[in-house]
């Protein structure tokens, strides 16, 4: 075996592309800005310089692994440049922290910590630069950008998209769109992703905290929320709750300590989705027309498709997203309440996606005219919340939720993650629910992080073609494909985030491979200990369907295109 | 005419060799872009004219104009001796008249053309001594020039002139006579090193490209010359293109590459403008695209016109910028030679380079190391810059010392005064001063001192030059350039430049220094390019060899040669001045007071050193200190 000396402990070479993973896997916490296991190599923050035994100093996540290789990672003239460095980036930056929504989530100011600068020597002669709010997603404040260029890869290698780059040279250097515009003129689908990978506060998330307190306070609003699958296995991350574990229960406490009136599962909603999209997909079968069916819960797919692919958009499905279908069920189920008791209901749903933030303001998903959901909330959002609030959410016990739409299948809770859709789907399109098949589905190819997986399935007498997607770049290769005829589907589900909501612009952060890994199982978990495992053996949604949604069906549950 | 064979390469250049010879006068008229600018175009018209009067036969370019006329007018590359431009040089005599105006021509055609006379009052005089023809001139006497060799003596817009000059021979040899390993070991062997700054093993470069598992490659000719100061490549791509075009085929006939890339600054309209004509040309000729001479060597030139940024001429940025991506440079690995231009092995050098290609091939490896030093074999291009007699373009052996340059062919520093620094290699080199005039310029020695070649900037300074002020120009361009990636060179550079600012303006301590060394150190060792990493030189070399001048802008915050306007104080002479108010009546900002018939006084504190009080006293009372 080839070893690296790192520090004079002798690390083995096994299959490392770059000195600082092997520094890494040498238990030393090398700090960077703009490493990322799962972008290119961009070698800009020079925060991971380390010296070899000549005294050559080098980027170590550039650098490739060579036996014999004799480096130290902090003598005293690496201290003094990573200390510089810092020193310089923080020179630029703004220096409001204490007032900084990212306060005590910062990269910046905890790197700072680490590396140890206690003094900026250089004046402050940064020129203020105007705030970017046209997304309803996302915030770009470029004050607060160390330009480490994550945000740019991950819209461009990682999303396909490509709405942000740098401008401008030298000091002056921007990351930015094209041709000066605003954010929201861009091809951006509000995927958030930038925002969940940037280590400051350039690009956050579009927060609706304070308007969703206004509401909870005002006595004629009645404040329902609905908190989507993906939620419950994230929020806990900021509480000392292990990783990936589900704090559904603990959130429906919090909320309702908060002021909410009615707490519901957006897994039921997804149980509703799962029944109509296996009906739309069974149709457009049988009849042959639009297929490929492509899924429609993700919005910045759906956005992604309409932007870049056109052709394609009335292969998407005519669904609206679990949030979308929810949303019209509850301003319809209390319409009556709400002019008896003269009060006005406003839906506040619990989402791990920015991009959600976008869907409820599309006309196709209003209702006779009219906003269905009223405000969304990102997993990182309720946690700021929850914080406020000063609830300790690792003392609390738990509740459940709000009947009528607190029960749902493990078929629903699985759409938190990628392949999840698919899986609810082929559960509902099965007229068998053993334990067996229901095994064999799961095993059919579905799971899993990889970027693109397919797999064939036989559905009374034919044969299925279905392919799995997440990450937006991999979508665009997939309709490549289909559009240069090189590959037929019938059943295409994309995720716009690798690995699904699990992963969606709105969970709290950093989430390194560990945590990203467990919050998949703990997605599989919930499906797990869920009694019914298919949507169309929930009770509560055959009750919904047989009495509430007898013909509103299709204005409630589907978009209205025209 | 598409050139078939070998043969008919040969007949070709055997009609335009006739041709060329045929006319019994030439005229050729400067057209580099200094000659350009002092309205040679005009003085080319004019000649024009003359010459269609007095033979009665319309002169024009092209193969048919040389038929039957006696005088052919040439619009030639730049001659190099741009300081004395225009310029026009008579053949066969040789005679090189400077400053030529318009008005010259009709003396001109009639003394040189027709009395075979030359015009005494044109010809360039130094020390009382008149020069006749260009070799004479002590200017292009103590010079080599190989690379420059048809710069000014051919007509840059006609292939036909090149082959007669023996262009395209190297192209040939290769062709028929050497295989692509033969070529490579030649170039290896000759031991050329990049003159685009790194002084890289071109032969090196070659062997690695061609031994990549890839099969599609690239050429890529780096013409993207943004050091302020320096054409070299601009005069060699307007004056002789088709050189630089030869030796990008003989590389990708060495690596097997189908596709050349020519990567100008679109500030070089005319160096493209010949570029793609010479393109033109080669191909029409059957010198460039499918089955060249009948071979089945394919090869085939793009122009790329860069939009300006400094950085580009940084190989990974270069190549990017070529793809249509913003001009950043990467990390390496991988290197240029395993993934460059879209992703594939890619050779790259500049126009110099390129250049020397073809007499490499032609003269032999042996030869080329008769040239130069040991270690840095054949001449380098300077552009010969600033405060010296004669500024220009300049082609001596590597290994010629700095004086040779400065006092032989420079003439020595403008208006006598004393020597005191140049600057070499633009915004990544540095500076040398009078105890290194005797050092010879090559590679080797010039990194021992903490400079660079580079592309071959030189520029002179004298006792009157500011070194801080040289310094804080250049860190100004580095800062403007930088592309903005990574954190020392953005960050690094903006804080020395505004600690520069500092001190011109008189506002330095002397722990400025300190920080601009502790920063200039970070840089150097920490920045991601080669331009990064030498951004900072130009500061560290001048704190070297000028700190007590810095010393001097600090602490007694005085800039003794007057650059530095905000530590220049104005005074006002008691014993001279009359009392008459008007410097006073004048100042913007109300700093002068006294009585009438009394001396005046400034006051330091409010006067914004502006100079208006100079201007308007009538008795010269009032004087600028330093």
């Amino acid at each position: 075996m080839d070893y690296i000396t790192i520090d004079s402990k002798k690390v083995p070479i096994e299959g490392e592309k770059n000195v600082l993973s092997l520094i890494r896997k040498a238990g030393i916490d090398l700090p960077t800005f703009c490493y990322h296991s799962e972008l290119s190599i961009y070698g800009a923050c020079r925060m991971c310089v380390v010296e070899d035994e000549r005294g050559k100093i080098f980027a170590s996540c550039s650098e490739q692994p060579r036996p014999g290789m004799v480096i130290y990672t902090n003598t005293k003239r690496i201290q003094k440049y990573r200390k510089l460095i810092m020193e310089l980036l923080l020179a630029s930056h703004c220096r409001d922290c204490t007032v900084c929504h990212k306060n005590g989530m910062c990269e910046l100011q905890s790197l700072a910590y680490k590396v140890g600068v206690h003094d900026v020597r250089f004046p402050n002669t940064r020129e203020e630069r105007p705030i970017d709010m046209s997304s309803p997603s996302i915030v770009l404040d470029p004050n607060k950008c160390i330009l480490c260029g994550d945000c740019v890869r991950t819209c461009d290698e990682i999303q396909g998209v490509g709405a942000i780059n740098f401008a401008f040279r030298g000091s002056k250097t921007q990351v930015m769109p094209a041709f000066d515009k605003k954010i929201s003129e861009t091809e951006c689908v509000g995927c958030g992703q930038c925002a969940a990978v940037c280590p400051t506060a350039a690009i956050s998330i579009r927060s609706n905290v304070s308007v969703v307190w206004d509401a909870i306070e005002d006595k004629n609003i009645r404040v329902v929320a609905q908190v989507a699958p993906a939620v419950r296995i994230a929020v806990g991350d900021h509480f000392q709750i292990p990783k990936g574990e589900n704090s559904f229960a603990k959130l429906v406490e919090a909320l309702r300590i908060m002021g909410f009136d009615q707490i519901y599962d957006t897994n039921f909603a997804a149980d509703l989705t799962v029944m109509e999209e296996s009906a739309e997909f069974a149709a457009r079968l049988e009849k042959g027309e639009k297929l490929p069916l492509f899924t429609s819960c993700c919005p910045g797919w759906v956005k992604y498709c309409e932007n870049k692919y056109p052709e394609f958009a009335e292969n998407i499905s005519t669904c609206r997203s679990p949030q979308g279908m929810f949303s019209a069920v509850i301003k319809e189920y209390y319409k009556e309440s709400d002019e008896k008791e003269g009060k006005k209901t406003v839906v506040v749903s619990i989402m791990p996606c920015t991009a959600k933030k976008g869907e409820i303001l599309r006309k196709d998903n209003f209702t006779d005219g009219r906003q269905d959901t009223d405000y969304v909330l990102t997993t990182t959002e309720v946690i700021r919340m929850i914080k406020q609030m000063g609830i300790q959410f690792d003392k609390i016990s738990g509740e459940s939720a709000d009947m009528p739409f607190a029960l749902a299948s493990g078929g629903g809770a699985i759409f938190g993650t990628t392949g999840g859709v698919t899986e609810a789907v082929l559960r509902r399109l099965s007229p068998n629910k053993d334990y067996q098949t229901l095994r064999d589905i799961s095993f059919t190819g579905v799971r899993g992080e990889e970027g693109i997986k397919e797999t064939v399935v036989d559905y009374q007498g034919r044969e299925v073609k279905i392919a799995v997607v997440n990450g937006l770049a991999n979508a665009g290769k997939l309709l490549d494909r289909i559009k240069a005829g090189e590959v037929t589907y019938d059943f295409v589900e994309v995720m716009a985030c690798k690995r699904g909501c699990i992963m969606g612009g709105g969970q709290p952060g950093p989430a390194g491979p560990r945590t990203k890994q467990r919050r998949m199982e703990g997605i599989y978990k919930v499906d797990k200990s869920s009694n019914i495992k298919s949507s169309d053996e929930n009770p509560a949604v055959v009750a919904l369907y047989q009495d509430f949604l007898k013909g509103k069906e299709h204005r409630l549950l589907h978009r209205n295109l025209k | 005419m598409r050139l078939e064979n070998r043969e008919s390469l040969a007949k070709k250049r055997e009609d335009a060799k006739a041709a060329m010879k045929q006319p019994k006068h030439r005229i050729l008229v400067c057209a580099g872009t200094g000659c350009l600018a002092g309205g040679s175009a005009k003085i080319y018209d004019r000649f024009v004219e003359l010459a269609a009067k007095e033979d009665g036969v319309e002169v024009a370019f092209g193969d048919e104009a040389h038929q039957g006329i006696h005088t052919g007018v040439k619009r030639s590359g730049c001659h190099g001796f741009c300081e004395m431009g225009p310029l026009v040089r008579i053949e066969p005599s040789n005679y090189l008249y400077i400053k030529v105006k318009e008005d010259d021509c009709d003396e001109i055609f009639e003394e040189s053309i027709y009395n075979d006379r030359p015009v005494e009052r044109l010809l360039y005089e130094s020390e009382g001594v008149k020069y006749e023809t260009q070799e004479k001139i002590p200017f292009y006497a103590k010079q080599t020039r190989l690379v420059l060799k048809n710069c000014g003596h051919i007509d840059a817009e006609n292939i036909d002139e090149y082959l007669a000059v023996g262009g395209y021979r190297a192209l040939e040899k290769v062709l028929f006579d050497m295989t692509p390993q033969e070529v490579i070991d030649e170039i290896l062997e000759s031991n050329l090193r990049g003159r685009g700054g790194g002084g890289f093993q071109t032969g090196y470069k070659w062997k690695q490209v061609a031994r990549q598992k890839e099969t599609e490659r690239y050429v890529v000719c780096n013409g993207d010359e943004g050091d302020p100061g320096a054409f070299m490549d601009r005069s060699v791509m307007e004056g002789d293109p088709h050189k630089m075009l030869e030796g990008m085929m003989i590389a990708g006939y060495a690596v097997g590459a189908a596709e050349g890339y020519i990567y100008v600054r679109a500030e070089y309209p005319l160096a493209i403008n010949r570029l793609k004509l010479a393109i033109a040309q080669a191909n029409e000729a059957g010198l460039l695209g499918e089955n060249i001479l009948g071979t089945g060597f394919h090869f085939q030139i793009h122009i790329n016109r860069g939009a300006g940024a400094f950085v580009c001429g940084e190989g990974s940025a270069l190549t990017a910028s070529i793809e249509g991506e913003r001009g950043m440079p990467r990390t390496k690995p991988p290197r240029t030679v395993e993934q460059g231009l879209f992703g594939k092995p890619t050779v790259l050098n500049n126009v110099e380079t390129y250049a020397n290609v073809p007499m490499i091939i032609n003269e032999g490896a042996a030869w080329y190391h008769t040239i130069g030093t040991e270690g840095s074999p054949g001449t380098k291009a300077f552009a010969l810059t600033g405060s010296v007699k004669n500024t220009g373009l300049i082609e001596v052996p590597m290994g010629t010392n700095l004086r040779d340059i400065v006092y032989d062919i420079g003439g020595g520093v403008k208006n006598d005064v004393p020597f005191k620094a140049v600057q070499i290699g633009g915004p990544s080199g540095g500076c040398l001063v009078t105890r290194d005039l005797d050092v010879k310029l090559d590679f080797d020695s010039l990194k021992k001192l903490g400079a660079m070649i580079g592309s071959g900037g030189l520029v002179v300074m004298d006792e009157n030059t500011c070194m801080v002020e040289v310094a804080r120009f250049f860190m100004n361009f580095t800062q403007n350039e930088s592309c903005g990636k990574c954190v020392p060179c953005r960050e690094g550079t903006k804080r020395m430049l505004e600690i520069l600012e500092d001190i011109v303006a008189g506002k330095g301590t002397e722990e400025s220094l300190t920080m601009l060394e502790e920063l200039g150190e970070a840089i150097t060792n920490t920045a991601l390019c080669g331009l990064g990493k030498s951004a900072a030189l130009p500061v560290l070399s001048t704190l070297r060899n000028f700190r007590e001048e810095y010393l001097e802008h600090v602490v007694e915050k005085r800039c003794k040669t007057g650059n530095c306007q905000a530590l220049q104080n104005y005074k006002i002479l008691p014993e001279v001045c009359k009392g008459c108010s008007k410097c006073a009546r004048n100042c913007p900002v109300n700093a002068i007071s006294g009585k009438i018939k009394e001396p005046f006084v400034i006051d330091q504190a409010v006067c914004i050193k502006c100079g208006t009080c100079l201007e308007n006293c009538p008795f010269g009372a009032i004087v600028k200190e330093s």
